[in-house]
This record gives structure tokens, C-alpha cells and sequence, in this order.
């Protein structure tokens, strides 16, 4: 790495060493891995497991891409095709992308961003963990049991009625994962207002903190009422008790209103913390305080409160009246604003910056234009008149997976990169990871550009047979799922192999500003000896400047 | 961060200061202890309002679409049990409250005294709806289990629909009464769910209480069990009158 | 489209299709939709293109090799509000925009020819008002606007027409509407789109649009007895419904004939348009249903009817348009075998359904 072309710097790596105490090996011994109260080793339990069903769900998306590359249903059953294609939705969704960055990267830095030794309720945050982990076990064991094929939008009357596969057993383990997620989201609120350090006011906090404190609202406020049409799912499904039959006098439609008003705003749990990332990454590497940092903040914010108010959008062939349509297509017009604003203040840090082009720089510029897609393809959506033609079919799916997929997934993977240094105190190899960037980039836009083409052309999602001009799509579709597999499993490869190998990083290899990079790599379990006190502004390369200047200036 | 190189290198530990034992170590005073857990208690509750305002959703869209089933419907509760119920759940926030004050003045004997009159006017209250669901088996007003129309279609067959002057319900109306017990089910069956919770932790707080816990200074556990408690009560002051009556004058 | 150039739009259309972009546009409606797609793309790749734009010149501007030091700017309000109101300019232009489209679409002009369209797993069947029955097809004229009534008689499912650009939900216990007008002749895919069950995949069809001649000459061919009115004749006197819906002047309840799309007074106060949703809710829940005047007498049929059978009362009752047609429905009655013995005119004490007193679930 030549030093002009990188910000990376390390201490010498021929003295260098791991700090003798930190979080990782102040106590050894499973126990103290599963009876822990540290944020930090949480984060490491949570970042394992959501590993493991991520690559649960990646291997139900190969199945799915291999059954799509003929027209006809010829791989599996239909009904194991049903299967298939739920479990990955339930399994990406509840258990890998709504824990992905609040509970890895959220619960290992939101105390460290803010100055404080741990989340407010540590007990609480090990509880999240094992009911998630319970969910997630439930969710495997309904898997092996037959899984289940109501899709994971659990649709009534389908699910209630018309389906003898485990519906309960998986409405079980999604309310189970529920609880860890509002558990998560109630311990960032409390902590993120009562547990900052004297001088870090609002406006002094990184954005990754606004965006999870704007997630946690969400999953506080929603996730109860995904709860609730769980149950009444369960008690139609059980005693019949007729909510939602309409021979009984139901309404099918009242479970559509309860379980989309927790989904929608479920996608901004989602991307959110994502969001946050980005904000952190793109700051560092332009070595810039980020554009307009108060209305990047508001955003989150405002992307909180309008999307409880936009969730019919799922529903405008539904049936719903065509007033009610109006009301809520002008209102997803507005939650779509605050994100492309944005995208533009991030492109706005750029300028005039000094930039470098690090792995996590990379993932962060993919999902720039990936989620710039994934958002315009959401205007199409909310645009009534031709969500029409549009909804339920391959261009929903492509939306979400462009906003998840391209989005999400790929801040997360630039979040893992940016702070793998501080948490486990050594450097990933930058051009393989470089290359895993790239690959996973050129592979899932040959998967999932094709599939708005698709979406146009009428072919329907959840489909196991398809009439035979949509097969050429699929199969484009197909070959780039399997280049991105292979970029998705080299990070796990290389990660794990820089645990031994890795340079050591010291405590802040990226020069960045946050609180949390001015302490030791990897952390002490206490975090800080001593309270810092916020003296300076968020994003603040002068004053990162002059510490330096200080530290030169007091050694020797 | 005044002081960055202290921070780097972990070696050196600040000197322990006198705290009490019941301070968490990742808090800086009991006061922001208590504040965060109080917050925490407060935004807790906030979540299972959104859980109990679906139900409540749905049963006013049905409330609206139904009208004279849920009449029929509410008539067939006893008004006596629901409002004997609802005095127990009141005084029981009343003894609940009085045991959070004697927590804060250090009265243990006192807090023992009114965490067991809770404790037992919460199992009253129990009681008193095992009794109310077990009519409802005999009558046959269960949902899905041998469900019974009867009552609806002839009212003068019904103690309690001839009480209430109830008229014959055309037989769609009738079937809708099927709709009405699912709510009262679903919703008075999940807020006993959360007496019962309560009722185990108040179980649990009895043998503290006795071994002086709460009475140390460190009150913020009963206090937000208090919090919780009222809140309990509280969903059963709205399920009340919405439930029970309908249409009474 | 009369402000786009003829010969630019037939272009963009046929290479779009040749290249498989589109579905062919075979209605009415599809440029119209085709066009706000377009300006959608097109405002999406303007925003993409800028926002790429900026990104690669501004790495390449100010990457750490030429541009050494960063400077450090707050913001700008200016920028702020620029990226803020035209964003929301275009995203309110396509809202209206695509509102007037929806409406359009959910709005089925007065003179639209009915076609009920039952959805069950896994199937669909569509039911002309001439009697004709179809199974996953549905043949329709061009030039001529058609409404499809659907329902479910189970789960949601959701018709689709891709050539349409029209799709709308199937749902239990309640009907929905929409009319399209096709334009080209030619078989169009027919998808079911709301995910239903095992063979979700398999409820697909042909959409065969005719010409008016050839849609005739299809209609006499493949009828294959009485008409839906017909059919609804018969349910309606084997049902018993003329015992108080006929139209002498003790009648029970009120005379049908031209109710359909007439303004109803409720006994419950207000009033309603009766179209088809009415007439199935009245036949399924009569007790909310009770015109003003009549007391609440009227029995539900819940259970003893199917969905096909309500259509074709409601086809039925549409078609009544006096009372002399409601006359031969009672004739029709009086020469029901149970009938015999008893003198027109009588309703039969034993044929009125268990209401009261009844325990029928």
C-alpha cells in the first residue's frame, strides 16, 4: 500500500501487539461467552449466528435460482418450491437483516460512540440474544419438521385455513425473534438518552447513532403489532375463532392492515442502521465531516415517522377505496424524499474531500448507485397508476432485493470491514477483500437487474414454472446469483483467516474522528478507564489533527 | 477526551470509589440507574400498547360492522362479576401504589403487607374470570367449540338474554355473535396472560421484599413493577366498559 | 400521446417489444400506463446517471493522490432545498399522474359488459352473462369496454393480464371490479399473481381477444344451455325467494324488479346504491340490508349457496326490469313439483326457511 493512495495506518508491525487485556480475553470459558453482560461479546454471539442463517437463506436462494433456470417445475415438488422460497424469506428477513447491523455492529459501538461502558440494560441485551437464537432454532427445527409455504407474508385466509404445514410453529418462532428485536431497539433508546457522556449533546452524536435511535423507534412501535396478527393467525388457525374468516363474518383484509402496518416500516428497520454505516464510511474516507449533518439526522427521523403511515402501498390492489389509495400514495411519495436526500448529501461529503478507496469505501459506493435503483423502483411502486401492472410480480422483487440486497447487505458488509480493526484488533487483507467487493457487485446486478426486466414483462413472483420467453432472464439471473455466492463466502473465508493473520491495527488504523476509535483495538470490557467528555464536534478532522500533534508531541 | 493516552493503553484502573452494592458498573449514579430503567419501563409499556391497539382495532371495526351482535353478545356477561373485577383490579392499584411508597420509606413490613394484599386481590380477580369462562363452556359461547346460536336466536331460552329484554336476532346477526366471544377471548385472554405474569412477579417480590430488598434504598424494581401493574389495570378499565357495556342504561 | 411524435413512439413501442422489454400493449389502457412507465425510467436513469455522475468525478477530483486535504464544509441550505423540492416536484408529478391512471383503471365506465371471473385453487372461471363458462381463458371483443366482477371462493388470488396492464385481487367474501377495453387481437397471458397455495403457478391461461365478428360467432358457439339470468331464475324459485319478493301488495318484502342500481333507503337509516356488492351482501348478511318499510324477516343463505350461484341471482335480479318478469318467476314457482296442491299466490308455510328458532350453522 503505497501511503499516498490509502488513509490506513498502522502501528509497526514488527513490535506491534494485541493490548495485553481487552474484552476478548479478560475471562475465558463458554460461560462467560454465554452469560456475558458485555455489548461487546453480545455483538460477536449475534455477529456468529446471523452468519450461520445467512447462509441458511443464501442456500434456500440457490435452490430457488436452480429451480428457475427451466420453465418448467422439474428440480423439486411445487410445494417444496412454496417451501423453499418462504423459509428464505422468513429466514433473511427475521433472522439475518433486521438483527444485522443494530445487533452486531449497533450493540458492539452504540455504547462506545457515545461514551458510555455498556448499554443500559445488559441483561436485557443477552436476553435478545437468546430469544433469538431460541426463534431461529424453532425456525430450523420447522424447516426439518416440513417448513412451511404460506410465503412470508403468512396471508390469510391461506395460512389459516388452507394450508396443513407448520404455520404455529414458525408464527411462533417470528414472535419469539420479535421480542429479541423490540428488546434490542427498547435498550438503544434508553441507552442512546440517558447514557451519553457530559458534552455529547444531540447534535454532537455520529449519524450511525441517529439512524439506530430512528430504527429503534420502529422496531419498538411496530414489532408488537406483527405480534399481535401473529396471534390472532394462531388463534384462527387453532380454535377458528373467525377475525379474519369471512364465512364467520371476518375480514381477510384486517390481518393484510395489521401484519403490513409492522412490514412496512419493518424495511425501514431494516435499512436504517445501514444508512448509519454509510454515513460513518463515506465520512472517514473523504476525511470530511459529513454534508449536512443535521438534515442526514432529521432524515432518519423523518423516514421513522412517515413510514408508519405508508403501509397500504402493499395493498392497492387489494380492494382497498381508491381515496384511501391517494392518501397513501401521496404519503410513500414523501417517505421516499429524506432518502434521496441522502444519497445527495453523501455524494456531497465527496466534494472537496481526499478519497480513498478501501473496501469499505467500495461496498459503500455500491450501495450508493444500488439503493439509488432500489429507491427509484420504489417511486415506481408507490406511484399507484402503475403499481398496477407492476405489483406482484419479478419487479417487487427486484425492488427489495436492490434496497435489501444491494443496500443492506452490502452496508453491513462495508460496516463489518470498517470496524473489523476495532473489534478484533487486526486488519483484514485489503485486495482480496477488494476483489470479494467487486465480484459480489458484478454478481448481484447480473442477478437482479434481470428480474425488473422480468417484472415489466408480467412473469408473477413465487413462482416454481414460468412460460418459456421469460427463460433466458432466468437464466442470466441464475448465473449471477452464483457469482455472488462466491462473493459472499470469501468474506467469511478471509475474516476468519485474519483472525490469526491479520496485521494488528492498532487503536485507529482509519484515522477516523468517533469516540470509539480513540480507545484500544480490541476494547477493554469497561471500554473507557476514564469518562470522556465531548469537547468537540462530530466528524472533526481538526481536532483529530491535533490530537495527533499532542500524542507525537508527548512521546519521548 | 481530555486525556487520549490514558484511554489507549487499558493497564491502569481508576480507583474504586464507595457506591452502593446495587450499583451496575456500567452506570456513573443510582440516580441514572434508576432513570434509565424508569424510561425503560415507560417505553416497554408504549410496546404493549401497540400490541393491545390491534386488538382494539379490530374490535371496533367489528363493533362498527356488527352492532346488534355485539349488543346480544355483551349482554351474556355478567355485569356484578365484571364490575366486582374491576373494584378488585382498582384496589389492587391502590395497594400497589401504597407498597411502592412504603418501598421509598423504607417500610418493609408495610411493603410485604401490600405486595400480598395485591398478590391476592390479582388471584380475586383470576378467580373471579375462571369463573366468568367457565359459564361460557356451559353455555356454549366458546368460539369453534360446539358454539351455540341458541341463545341468540332464542332469547326467551336465555336467562340473561330475557334480563336484558333481548330480541330475537335474524340468523346472520346471530352468526356474528361468534365474532364478539373471539374479541372478548382473544383480548380479556391476553390481558389475564399479562395478570398472570404480573402475579409471578409479584410472587417473586413477596420473597425479597421479606429479605429486605427493596427497602435498602434501591426501590426502582417496584416501582416499575408498579408501573406495569397500573398499566395492567388500566387495559382492563378500557376492555370494562367496552365489553360489558354495550348498550346498558 | 399527441404531443410525442408519431413515428418516435411507434419506434420506442416496437423496439421495447422486439426487444422484450414490454408486454404488447393490447388494450386501451396499456400506452397510457406505458407511458408514465417511461417518464418513470426515465427520471430514474437522469437521477441515477447524476448521482454516478457525481460520485466517479468526484472520486476521481478529489481522490487522496489530487486532492490531499479535505476541506471541511458544514452544508449548504441551498443545496439542501434544491435536492429536497425537486425530488418531491417529480415524485408529486408521478403521484397525480399515476393516480389518474388508477382511478381510471378502478372506475368501469356505465355501459362495460360484465363477465364474472370466479378464482378458486386453482383455477379460474369465468362466467359470461350469456351463460358461457370458461375455464382459465376468457374471450373478449375488442372495442368494447369489459368489466370483470371477481371473487374467490377461497383464497386471494389476483387476476393479471400483463397485454393489459390491468390486475386486480380476487378475494373471499367480497367482489371487485375492473373493465379494460382490448384493443388487438391475439392471445394474451392470463397469470394468477397472489400467491395461493401448491399450484399457485399452474392458475395461468390465454386471454383470447376477438374481433366483434369473430367474438360473435364464439359466443353462439360455445353456449351451452340457459344464460347466467337463466340460471339465476331457477335458484331464485327453487330458493324460495318469490314467497315475499314478489310483487303483490301484502308482499313481504320488496318488489326486485329494476332495483339494480336503484338508491335503497335502509331501515337502519342512510342509503345505498344497490349494485352487485349489495345484492351478495343482502342475499349473504339480510339482516343489515333491510329496506326501509319491511320488517327484518329475511333469512340469510349463507351456506346454501355458492358464489356461483349468487352471480347468477345477482345476474338475475339485473335483469329485472318490471314486474311482469317477476310474474313468470312466480308462475316458475307455482310449477315446482312442491308446490303442487296449493293455489298461486299462497306462499307455502313449510317452504320458508328455519330462521327463528333454528339452530342451522
Amino acid at each position: 500500500m503505497s501511503p499516498v493512495n490509502t488513509i490506513v495506518s498502522l502501528p509497526d508491525q514488527s513490535t506491534a501487539r494485541i493490548p495485553r487485556v481487552n474484552y476478548l480475553n479478560k475471562e475465558n470459558g463458554l460461560l462467560s461467552w454465554l452469560l456475558t453482560g458485555d455489548h461487546k461479546r453480545i455483538a460477536i454471539l449475534y455477529l456468529i449466528s446471523i452468519t450461520f442463517f445467512f447462509f441458511i437463506g443464501g442456500a434456500l436462494a440457490g435452490l430457488i435460482r436452480l429451480e428457475l433456470l427451466t420453465p418448467q417445475a422439474d428440480l423439486m415438488a411445487t410445494d417444496t418450491y412454496n417451501k423453499v422460497f418462504s423459509m428464505h424469506g422468513i429466514i433473511m428477513i427475521f433472522f439475518f437483516l433486521v438483527p444485522s447491523v443494530p445487533a452486531t455492529l449497533g450493540n458492539f459501538l452504540i455504547p462506545l460512540m457515545i461514551g458510555a461502558k455498556d448499554l443500559a440494560l445488559p441483561k436485557i441485551n443477552l436476553l435478545s440474544w437468546y430469544l433469538y437464537m431460541a426463534g431461529g432454532i424453532l425456525a430450523i427445527y420447522t424447516m426439518a419438521t416440513g417448513g412451511v409455504d404460506t410465503g412470508w407474508t403468512f396471508t390469510t385466509p391461506l395460512s389459516t385455513h388452507y394450508v396443513n404445514t407448520n404455520v404455529l410453529t414458525t408464527g411462533l418462532a417470528v414472535f419469539i425473534a420479535g421480542f429479541s428485536s423490540i428488546f434490542t431497539g427498547l435498550n438503544f433508546i434508553v441507552t442512546i438518552h440517558k447514557m451519553r457522556a457530559p458534552g455529547m449533546t444531540w447534535f454532537k452524536l455520529p449519524l450511525f447513532v441517529w439512524a439506530h435511535y430512528a430504527a429503534s423507534i420502529l422496531m419498538v412501535l411496530g414489532t408488537p403489532v406483527l405480534a399481535i396478527a401473529i396471534v390472532l393467525v394462531a388463534l384462527e388457525r387453532t380454535i377458528g375463532i373467525g377475525v379474519f374468516d369471512p364465512t364467520k363474518g371476518g375480514d381477510p383484509l384486517l390481518f393484510q392492515h395489521l401484519f403490513w402496518f409492522y412490514s412496512h416500516p419493518a424495511v425501514y428497520i431494516m435499512i436504517l442502521p445501514g444508512m448509519g454505516v454509510i454515513s460513518e464510511v463515506i465520512s472517514t474516507f473523504s476525511r470530511k465531516r459529513v454534508f449536512g449533518y443535521t438534515a442526514v439526522a432529521f432524515s432518519s427521523v423523518a423516514i421513522a415517522v412517515f413510514g408508519f403511515f405508508v403501509w397500504a402501498h402493499h395493498m392497492f390492489i387489494m380492494g382497498v377505496s381508491n381515496y384511501a389509495v391517494l392518501v397513501f400514495s401521496l404519503l410513500t411519495m414523501l417517505v421516499a424524499v429524506p432518502s434521496a436526500i441522502k444519497i445527495f448529501n453523501w455524494t456531497f461529503t465527496l466534494y472537496k474531500g481526499s478519497i480513498t478507496f478501501e473496501t469499505p469505501m467500495l461496498y459503500a459506493f455500491g450501495f450508493m448507485g444500488l439503493f439509488t435503483i432500489g429507491g427509484m423502483t420504489g417511486v415506481f411502486l408507490g406511484t399507484s397508476g402503475t403499481d398496477i401492472h407492476l405489483t406482484e410480480t419479478y419487479f417487487i422483487v427486484a425492488h427489495f432485493h436492490f434496497v435489501m440486497v444491494g443496500g443492506m447487505l452490502m452496508a453491513f458488509l462495508a460496516g463489518i470491514h470498517f470496524w473489523w480493526p476495532k473489534m478484533t484488533g487486526r486488519m483484514y487483507p485489503e485486495k482480496i477483500s477488494q476483489l470479494a467487493a467487486v465480484v459480489t457487485f458484478i454478481g448481484f446486478n447480473l442477478t437482479f437487474f434481470p428480474q425488473f426486466i422480468l417484472g415489466m414483462l408480467g412473469m408473477p413472483r413465487r413462482y416454481a414454472s414460468y412460460p418459456p420467453e421469460f427463460q433466458i432472464l432466468n437464466v442470466f439471473s441464475t448465473a449471477g446469483a452464483s457469482i455472488l455466492g462466491v462473493g459472499y463466502l470469501l468474506p467469511v473465508l478471509y475474516l476468519v483467516w485474519s483472525l490469526k493473520y491479520g496485521e494488528i491495527a492498532g487503536n485507529n488504523p482509519w484515522q477516523a474522528t468517533g469516540l470509539e476509535w480513540q480507545i484500544q483495538s480490541p476494547p477493554l470490557t469497561e471500554n473507557f478507564v476514564v469518562m470522556p467528555i465531548m469537547d468537540h464536534e462530530a466528524y472533526d478532522y481538526e481536532w483529530l489533527e491535533r490530537q495527533k500533534v499532542k500524542e507525537v508531541a508527548s512521546v519521548g | 477526551m481530555s486525556d487520549s493516552s490514558a484511554i489507549a493503553h487499558g493497564e491502569q484502573e481508576a480507583p474504586h470509589e464507595e457506591h452502593p452494592s446495587y450499583l451496575r458498573h456500567h452506570f456513573e449514579s443510582t440516580e441514572q440507574q434508576a432513570d434509565a430503567s424508569n424510561f425503560a419501563m415507560w417505553l416497554f409499556l408504549l410496546t404493549e400498547v401497540m400490541f393491545f391497539g390491534g386488538l382494539f382495532t379490530a374490535y371496533l371495526i367489528y363493533r362498527n360492522w356488527y352492532y346488534p351482535a355485539f349488543v346480544a353478545g355483551s349482554h351474556q356477561l355478567s355485569i356484578p362479576l365484571g364490575g366486582l373485577n374491576t373494584l378488585l383490579l382498582i384496589t389492587s392499584s391502590f395497594t400497589m401504589a401504597m407498597g411502592v411508597w412504603c418501598a421509598e420509606t423504607r417500610r418493609k413490613s408495610g411493603l410485604v403487607l401490600c405486595l400480598i394484599l395485591t398478590f391476592i386481590l390479582g388471584l380475586g380477580f383470576l378467580g373471579i374470570k375462571t369463573i366468568e369462562y367457565t359459564e361460557k363452556f356451559e353455555k356454549h359461547h366458546v368460539p369453534s367449540w360446539h358454539y351455540s346460536l341458541n341463545s341468540f336466536l332464542n332469547p326467551d331460552s336465555d336467562k340473561e338474554a330475557r334480563a336484558a329484554g333481548d330480541q330475537p336476532l335474524p340468523l346472520d346477526m346471530a352468526r356474528k355473535t361468534e365474532v364478539y366471544f373471539s374479541l372478548y377471548f382473544a383480548m380479556t385472554g391476553m390481558h389475564a396472560l399479562h395478570m398472570i405474569i404480573g402475579i409471578a412477579i409479584l410472587g417473586f417480590m413477596i420473597f425479597r421484599a421479606r429479605a429486605g430488598a427493596y427497602t435498602a434504598g434501591h426501590v426502582t424494581f417496584v416501582e416499575n413493577f408498579g408501573l406495569y401493574w397500573h398499566f395492567v389495570d388500566i387495559i382492563w378499565i378500557f376492555l370494562f366498559p367496552l365489553l360489558y357495556l354495550i348498550s346498558r342504561h | 400521446m399527441s404531443h410525442i411524435s408519431p413515428i418516435i413512439w411507434q419506434f420506442l413501442v416496437k423496439w421495447m417489444t422486439n426487444f422484450a422489454l414490454f408486454p404488447p400493449e393490447a388494450s386501451r389502457l396499456a400506452p397510457q400506463m406505458d407511458a408514465l412507465l417511461f417518464f418513470l425510467i426515465l427520471v430514474s436513469l437522469i437521477g441515477l446517471t447524476i448521482v454516478v455522475l457525481l460520485v466517479t468525478s468526484f472520486s476521481i477530483l478529489y481522490s487522496k493522490q489530487r486532492h490531499p486535504v479535505a476541506e471541511q464544509i458544514e452544508g449548504s441550505t441551498l443545496l439542501e432545498a434544491t435536492w429536497t423540492i425537486i425530488p418531491l416536484g417529480l415524485f408529486l408529478v408521478m403521484f397525480v399522474w399515476g393516480a389518474l391512471i388508477y382511478f381510471r383503471v378502478y372506475t368501469p365506465p356505465a355501459n362495460a359488459m360484465n363477465i364474472y371471473v370466479v378464482g378458486k385453487q386453482w383455477m379460474w372461471k369465468a362466467e359470461h352473462p350469456g351463460g358461457q363458462h370458461e375455464i382459465n381463458s376468457l374471450h373478449v371483443p375488442t372495442g368494447r369496454a369489459i368489466q370483470l366482477t371477481l371473487i374467490s371462493q377461497d383464497v386471494f388470488h389476483s387476476f393479471s393480464i400483463p397485454a393489459f396492464r390491468v390486475k386486480r385481487e380476487a378475494i373471499p367474501g367480497r367482489y371487485t371490479t375492473v373493465w379494460f377495453e382490448a384493443t388487438v387481437p391475439g392471445t394474451y397471458h392470463l397469470f394468477c399473481t397472489q400467491y395461493c397455495g401448491t399450484n399457485h403457478s399452474q392458475m395461468i391461461g390465454d386471454i383470447v381477444v376477438l374481433t366483434p365478428e369473430d367474438y360473435r360467432k364464439w359466443l353462439a358457439g360455445s353456449t351451452s344451455g340457459a344464460s347466467l339470468a337463466q340460471n339465476g331464475e331457477r335458484l331464485f324459485a327453487s330458493l324460495s325467494c318469490a314467497a315475499c319478493h314478489n310483487t303483490r301488495p301484502d308482499a313481504r318484502g320488496p318488489s326486485l324488479a329494476n332495483v339494480y342500481g336503484a338508491k335503497l333507503a335502509l331501515s337502519s337509516g342512510g342509503t345505498v346504491t344497490a349494485d352487485d356488492a349489495y345484492l351478495r351482501e343482502a342475499i349473504l348478511n339480510p339482516s343489515q340490508h333491510i329496506t326501509q318499510g319491511y320488517a327484518p324477516i329475511m333469512p340469510t343463505y349463507q351456506g346454501q349457496v355458492s358464489e356461483e350461484g349468487i352471480i347468477a341471482l345477482v345476474e338475475y335480479i339485473k335483469n329485472l326490469n318490471s314486474d311482469y318478469r317477476i310474474q313468470q318467476t312466480t308462475n316458475t314457482v307455482d310449477l315446482l313439483p312442491e308446490s303442487e296442491g296449493k293455489t298461486a299466490g299462497q306462499a307455502p308455510a313449510a317452504k320458508v326457511p328455519a330462521a327463528q328458532g333454528g339452530v342451522k350453522q
